[in-house]
């Protein structure tokens, strides 16, 4: 089989068969600059801001350590033309990707201000908190299609657990986002209480990957090259899948939802045949483990599908997903970012019309409750 | 094949491009080093503008350590993911589908012909005729 593209499709493809109308799993909104935060955040810490700015545990500010391919790793046709980095302008993202992408609900990803690796754990509080709010009122309130995340810190897990009360309060919020990249393992004890309230409040977990926890990001010590990061995103992930199992989050919160968006999902088959073998060798040793890893990740984990990998052929696309499970798939496009997916395009695998409806929507729609 | 006449020549400074519609079809010509270039405004590969593509030069390196640029601004580098076209004949220089070492001796095997990928984003035959710029379609 070949799938190959050798020409640009036609404009009745594009249509063809039935238009789907999707949730988009990882969009990415920005501030157009910090003064966004000014209304929500107290004097203190916008003074703090100002003078001190963010303190974090690798020495870059405010800009990602190299270009990244692309500026601020985003599609070049993405900055609006009315100023301010791409992805800050709601009328220009509704024009360009949501309008005409037939996008039903669009889950917001915030990365702005390194929010997860704020080392000053106050003020990461308060502009965990103040981004926060601005989903809601530069977002979600002026356009219902977009959902927002309450973000966290969960390296202080007592500023944390406040800030989901507050917000879930508030009652709009769809997940609980926490750092790719702690301090600790994701299954470390000391982040558990974060994890009983999301499952106590039916809030899935997730988890965006990149950002700069201070660690390098592989295990064999930091990548040269950018494209040598950009793959380690899977084995950072890899690794929070397996300290989340093996550590026992799922047993002991079998109802916690967990996503893993951004990680892409041609990796997990081997994660998970690997835990399951030496699961049954090492048995003793985790014996707080009721079940075998696999289990675990088909009950309580979801992926989000970007980045895609394209195999040469597309049935080992299909192959990969099935390994995966049909119904642990959501659709992301990481729009505006320079590795986006356009639904129409991205998903080479052969794929059945209801398999493509539980991918692109109502596996979401499940996970999320919309 | 019909003939459009679609800008002046002024109309499109160097370096810059123009989008226009030539039957139906969304075509994006470009002015690079006097030379006029037209494709159609699509990326084989998802879709994206190329109206929006950097225009970069050829780079290419006969040995580790050594790069040479060439043809500067007549290399279209997608506004998506990067994936790099040559203006003249939309050929595709970037393919994700075989990056391994080939195995037959390099040596023998011109480099780039070694590089090119499979993917082909269509282009028009483009004329100047007294200052307009006419692509063929
Ligand atoms: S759409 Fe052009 S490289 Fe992907």
């Amino acid at each position: 089989m070949s799938d190959v593209i050798d020409r640009p499709l036609l404009e009745e493809e594009k249509t063809a068969p039935t238009r789907l109308r999707i949730v988009d799993c990882d969009v990415h909104p920005s501030l157009r600059s910090t003064d966004d935060l000014n209304e929500f955040l107290p004097k203190r810490w916008q003074q703090h801001l100002k003078e001190f700015g963010s303190h974090l545990r690798t020495p870059y500010l405010f800009t990602t350590p190299y270009p990244r391919s692309s500026p601020l790793i985003a599609r070049r046709d993405a900055w609006p033309p009315t100023g301010g980095p791409p992805g800050s302008d709601l009328a220009f993202m509704q024009k360009q990707h949501l309008d005409p992408l037939d996008v039903e609900f669009g889950i917001l990803q915030v990365l702005d201000l390194f929010i997860f690796s704020q080392q000053n754990l106050e003020f990461g509080a308060a502009i965990q908190r103040a981004i926060n709010d601005w989903q809601l009122a530069f977002w979600s309130h002026r356009d219902p299609r977009l959902k927002a995340s309450i973000l966290i810190g969960q390296d202080g897990v007592d500023l944390a657990i406040a800030e989901i009360e507050r917000c879930a309060r508030i009652g709009e919020y769809i997940q609980i986002n926490v750092s790719p990249r702690a301090n600790e393992p994701l299954g470390r004890r000391r982040y558990w209480p974060i994890y009983e309230r999301a499952e106590a409040l039916d809030l899935p977990l997730g988890i965006h990957v990149g950002g700069y926890g201070g660690h390098a990001p592989t295990g064999g010590g930091w990548p040269s090259y950018y494209v040598e990061e950009h793959q380690s995103n899977a084995h950072t992930i890899a690794a929070q899948l397996a300290s989340l199992v093996i550590e026992g989050v799922p047993e002991r919160f079998p109802k916690l939802k967990i996503v893993f968006i951004e990680g892409g999902f041609g990796w997990i088959a081997s994660a998970v045949w690997r835990m399951d073998q030496h699961f049954e060798r090492f048995r003793s040793e985790v014996p707080h483990l009721k079940r075998k890893p696999s289990e675990y990740v088909r009950e309580n984990f979801w992926f989000t599908t970007q980045p895609i990998d394209e195999p040469d052929e597309a049935r080992h696309l299909r192959a990969l997903i099935e390994w995966v499970g049909i119904d642990r798939l959501l659709f992301s496009s990481d729009y505006p970012h320079w590795d986006f997916d356009d639904p129409r395009f991205a998903f080479k695998a052969p794929l059945t019309e209801a398999e493509r409806r539980k991918i692109f929507s109502t596996n979401a729609r499940a996970v999320y409750k919309f | 094949m019909a003939r459009h006449i679609v800008a002046s020549t002024s109309e499109i400074p160097p370096g810059g491009n123009k989008v226009v519609d030539v039957a139906g079809r969304d075509i994006v010509v470009f002015h690079v080093n006097g030379e006029f270039f037209a494709l159609l405004n699509r990326c084989p590969h998802e879709g994206a503008p190329l109206e929006k593509a950097a225009c970069v030069a050829r780079l290419t390196s006969p040995e580790p350590g050594v790069y040479e640029r060439s043809r500067v601004g007549e290399m279209l580098r997608c506004p998506w993911h990067g994936w790099e076209f040559d203006m003249r004949n939309g050929q595709s220089w970037f393919d994700p589908k075989r990056v391994r070492v080939r195995s037959y001796p390099v040596a023998v095997a011109r480099g780039d012909e070694l590089q090119k990928g499979p993917y082909v984003a269509e282009t028009f035959p483009v004329h100047v005729e007294d200052s307009y710029v006419i692509v063929e379609v």
